[in-house]
């Protein structure tokens, strides 16, 4: 099966350790989030300080490791939430 | 309506428009930006977001609590950017019949704002130094939640 091509982004401390905001990836299919977010640790030259089940959305929904994953999503790795 | 604001938070717009003349009862809430006795000298908030996330999950949250409590209408905002001590982060207003169905939609918009939007803060000292800090209380650096993360 062909690649899947997935924009992921990373957003606060998790952006600051990674030291990019915004990175096209092409995970093997059938893709999974959790494939991708493997894949972005191995990576990113700082991808291994990522923790390795961090929150994810994807399509600006949460979304848990085990979603598949389709060409053109967009994935977000979120750091702990505080808002309110 | 966006859900985002970049300047003060109007409580009374909020509450106006919630209100309605089949609605007795009109709940609000605002969070505050704090310093406990733990948190040393904070004197700002910056406030950041996956801007476009916060709108769609905020729209479910209102959504789902209006599913909820027919009957019920919501008004809330999150404000980004920098927030000085003492003034407001978020604020929430709900219009509704009577004051139980107000009050518990206006508790469970604020639970749920807290436990999903995709927001972060960093705390701004006295000293100008600066360090991201979480809902669980956890300061830089913060390990995530364990396992799953929540879902809408």
């Amino acid at each position: 099966m062909h690649a899947v091509r997935v924009r992921c982004r990373l957003f606060a401390r998790y952006a600051e350790v990674a030291g990019v905001e915004d990175v096209e990836l092409e995970v093997p299919g059938p893709a999974t989030v959790g494939d991708a977010v493997a894949l972005l640790r191995r990576q990113l030259p700082s991808g291994h300080l990522l923790p390795a089940r961090p929150l994810v959305a994807r399509n600006r929904a949460h979304a848990l490791p085990g979603d598949p994953l389709a060409d053109g999503d967009e994935l977000a790795i979120l750091p702990p939430l505080a808002g309110g | 309506m966006s859900y985002i604001v970049q300047d003060p938070i109007d409580l009374g717009r909020l509450a106006a428009r919630v209100a309605a003349p089949d609605r007795g009862a009109i709940s609000t809430f605002l969070g505050t930006v704090r310093a406990g006795p733990d948190d040393g000298p904070v004197v700002r908030i910056e406030y950041s977001a996956y801007e476009s996330m916060l709108e769609d999950e905020f729209a479910r949250i209102v959504a789902e609590t209006e599913e909820r409590w027919p009957g019920v209408a919501v008004a809330a905002v999150h404000r980004l950017g920098a927030v000085p001590l003492g003034e407001a982060s978020i604020g929430i207003a709900v219009g509704a019949a009577r004051r139980v169905a107000a009050l518990d939609a206006c508790r469970h918009v604020i639970e749920e704002a807290k436990r999903r939007l995709p927001v972060w803060k960093r705390e701004v000292l006295a000293d100008g130094s600066a360090r991201w800090r979480d809902n669980a209380g956890g300061r830089e650096p913060a390990a995530p939640p364990p396992g799953r993360g929540p879902v809408a």
